[in-house]
């Protein structure tokens, strides 16, 4: 008994070394935190994450960093569960009183580590979370969290744009949405889509629900096939799309696929979705230099295309460290206003001016999977 | 009225795979009454190990190309499946279980959690399983049939054609076979048929190897009919194959059988009206079970012994 009393006290202090290395370092860095899904259900998602905003922070390192500074990314895991991302914001912020942070890629992840971030004034910017109450409380009645802005369209503008494109370009008249009603990104397409398609003269006969540990799907798909739609809007993330798309398929709908920029994945089954389109940030193909310049870089470094998640990582880190840069200084009330006042920056992905509520204005691209590959279908201008 | 039936198909097919699941957990209950929890975590392990034959063998052909060494692969899949999961399946029971028989009901239970719990975080370790979600490999061509407006598609019928022949196989080797009666025999009195000579230990350790056997060739079918993985993958249909288990009868094996296809058209039909209450649905008809008939449809009132 004596010795393993010993021994777990040994053990206690072994894990205990390490953990004085952590104290934070302040001075001669500044330090940046990322939040992302480096496991689980969209893993893609998160290692797209890092390699663009490591990108980002090697070339401005390269330029001599930011206020004379080297910049240091801090890489922390959500899993994409909201749970685990409160867990490794409140540790950013408390422990290693990190000041600047990117993230999450899921709304339903960013939105309670922007609670977190805005009251400790800590300034964020996600990258990829599209869900309006990213920025904004919607309770009580609309506060913008004033620390928090984003890299990318929100979901008023990216569910009407593949309704629309699906109504006036494929002259479609009748959708189907299925949607996981336990993710605010998920419903909140959803929702936009719907309003949208009804409100320009489309019917949406079946519009239904599910949640994340759904896998069986025949109930639903037999629901809807009694009255084929033309199109089925899937605005989950690909891993979801996966198991639908090939249900459907097997119970023999022959309609078109469509969904939002959670399908931006090399892991997106492209039989299943073939012809399918989806609503996204960016095209590679784009002949812009800013766009061919990053994916000359990001090729060179990592040998592969970068998909939209690593672009606006990329994007993300190089706003928060031009405003950084600008404020002059390394106070996040300042950097904040710095942010705000952001004015035609060029990203990669276009041309950013914050509104009102930290969301840039930028155009939407649509994709199509077209020979198992993502090909440019169009574009829309935000109204 | 296609309809109905079309949704009615989805349900028993549905329910042909809680089968599987339900089968293992009703025979280590009616055997040592004990409610293995980490059943629905063999059943994960199942899927996981035809996962990685099916990608270590990708490459190999056996009966050429078509869709016969398809089917080869996914047997020797299922029965890799199967093997794993007997021989994880009589460790845990070794190891976590035997040291408790004759602890209280409560602790054992409690162990099985721990068990459970366990296979679940340790196998989503980077250098186990990994915590990711993972598409599955279909080696078979799946194939959909129209029979009168019906579509079954293949990978339903064999996952029926698995279930029945298994439950068949379970029920031949319960009645008929002396390691069935060795089973009935422990099952009806531990001690008396230690007395009369049965070896207990290895008896309750062939039953633990068989509900695993049925567990991990489930494993392997679930994933190829919803071909999405993570070691995360058993709690739902564990709680619901247990679920099925209740109401069948706990211990009863055509109980079980029955309990699972009432869940999976039960499941089907309260989603095809009202999407989002089907898991509601289900474990509704836990509580009801439990309020109305607590011993199940095939479950006999057993006097609790003072």
């Amino acid at each position: 008994m004596r010795s393993i009393k010993f021994l777990s006290i040994i053990l206690i202090l072994v894990m205990l070394v390490p953990m004085a290395g952590c104290a934070p370092k302040q001075g001669n860095t500044i330090r940046i935190g990322v939040i992302a899904p480096m496991t689980g259900d969209v893993k893609t998602f998160g290692d797209s994450t890092q390699k663009g905003a490591q990108l980002a922070v090697d070339e401005w390192n390269a330029k001599g960093g930011v206020l004379g500074k080297k910049i240091e990314l801090v890489l922390a895991d959500d899993k994409n569960d909201p749970a685990e991302a409160t867990n490794a914001a409140t540790k950013m912020i408390q422990q290693d009183k990190i000041h600047y942070i990117v993230g999450s890629v899921s709304s339903k992840c960013s939105i309670p580590i922007s609670e977190i971030a805005n009251k400790n004034k800590v300034v964020m910017i996600s990258g990829t979370s599209t869900n309006g109450k990213v920025t904004v409380d919607p309770w009580p009645g609309g506060t913008r969290k004033p620390y928090v802005f984003r890299a990318c369209f929100i979901d008023d503008f990216q569910g009407p744009a593949m309704a629309n494109y699906a109504l006036n370009t494929l002259g479609f008249k009748k959708a189907a949405i299925f949607y996981d009603n336990g993710n605010d990104y998920v419903k909140g397409l959803a929702e936009t889509f719907k309003a949208a398609f009804e409100k320009g003269g489309g019917t949406v006969p079946v519009y239904e629900a599910y949640s994340s540990s759904d896998t069986d799907f025949s109930a639903l798909i037999t629901k809807m096939m009694a009255d084929p739609p033309d199109i089925l809007y899937v605005p989950d993330y690909y891993n979801m799309v996966n198991l639908i798309t090939k249900q459907a398929r097997d119970a023999g709908f022959k309609g078109v696929f469509a969904g939002g920029d959670g399908w931006d994945s090399a892991d997106l089954n492209m039989q299943s979705t073939e012809g399918g389109y989806f609503t996204n940030h960016y095209s590679p193909e784009d002949p812009r230099p800013e766009v061919q310049n990053f994916v000359k870089a990001y090729q060179a470094k990592y040998g592969s295309v970068p998909d939209a998640l690593a672009t606006l990582a990329y994007d993300a880190t190089n706003l928060l460290l031009n405003a950084i840069s600008t404020a002059g200084v390394d106070d996040t009330a300042k950097v904040k206003d710095a942010m705000q006042a952001t004015k035609d920056f060029q990203t990669v992905s276009g041309s950013v001016t914050f509104d009102e509520n930290g969301n840039p204005h930028k155009d939407i691209t649509i994709l199509q999977i077209k020979g198992g590959k993502q090909t440019f279908a169009a574009v829309v201008k935000p109204s | 009225m296609t309809y109905v039936l079309q949704q009615l198909i989805n349900g028993i097919a549905l329910g042909f795979v809680y089968a599987l699941i339900a089968l293992g957990y009703t025979m280590v209950y009616g055997i040592v009454r004990l409610i293995n929890f980490a059943h629905g975590d063999v059943f994960m392990v199942g899927a996981f190990v035809g996962y990685f034959v099916l990608r270590g063998m990708a490459k190999v052909s056996l009966a050429g190309a078509g869709w016969l060494n398809g089917l080869i692969l996914f047997l020797i899949a299922v029965l890799a499946g199967m093997v794993v999961c007997t021989v994880l399946n009589i460790i845990i029971e070794r190891l976590a279980y035997k040291p408790l028989r004759n602890a209280p009901r409560i602790a054992a239970l409690i162990t099985a959690i721990g068990v459970s719990l366990f296979l679940e975080y340790f196998t989503s370790l980077k250098f186990v399983f990994g915590p990711d979600y993972i598409t599955y490999p279909t080696p078979l061509p799946m194939v959909t049939w129209d029979v009168a407006g019906l579509r079954i598609s293949s990978i339903q019928v064999i996952i029926a054609v698995v279930a029945i022949v298994l439950l068949l196989a379970m029920n031949y080797i319960v009645r008929y076979t002396k390691m069935g009666k060795a089973m009935r025999a422990t099952a009806f009195d531990r001690d008396a048929a230690s007395l009369m000579g049965i070896d207990v230990d290895m008896t309750i350790s062939f039953t633990f190897g068989m509900g695993a056997a049925l567990a991990g060739a489930g494993g392997v079918l679930y994933a190829t009919a919803y071909p999405r993985i993570s070691t995360f993958m058993g709690i739902i249909p564990g709680l619901k194959a247990f679920t099925a288990a209740v109401l069948g009868g706990i211990g009863s094996l055509p109980g079980a059988f029955v309990g699972a296809l009432i869940m999976g058209v039960a499941e089907v039909a309260a989603k095809s009206i009202y999407s989002t209450i089907a898991d509601g649905v289900a474990f509704l008809i836990l509580i009801l079970v439990l309020l109305v008939k607590p011993a199940g449809i095939f479950g006999r009132n057993e006097v609790e012994k003072v």
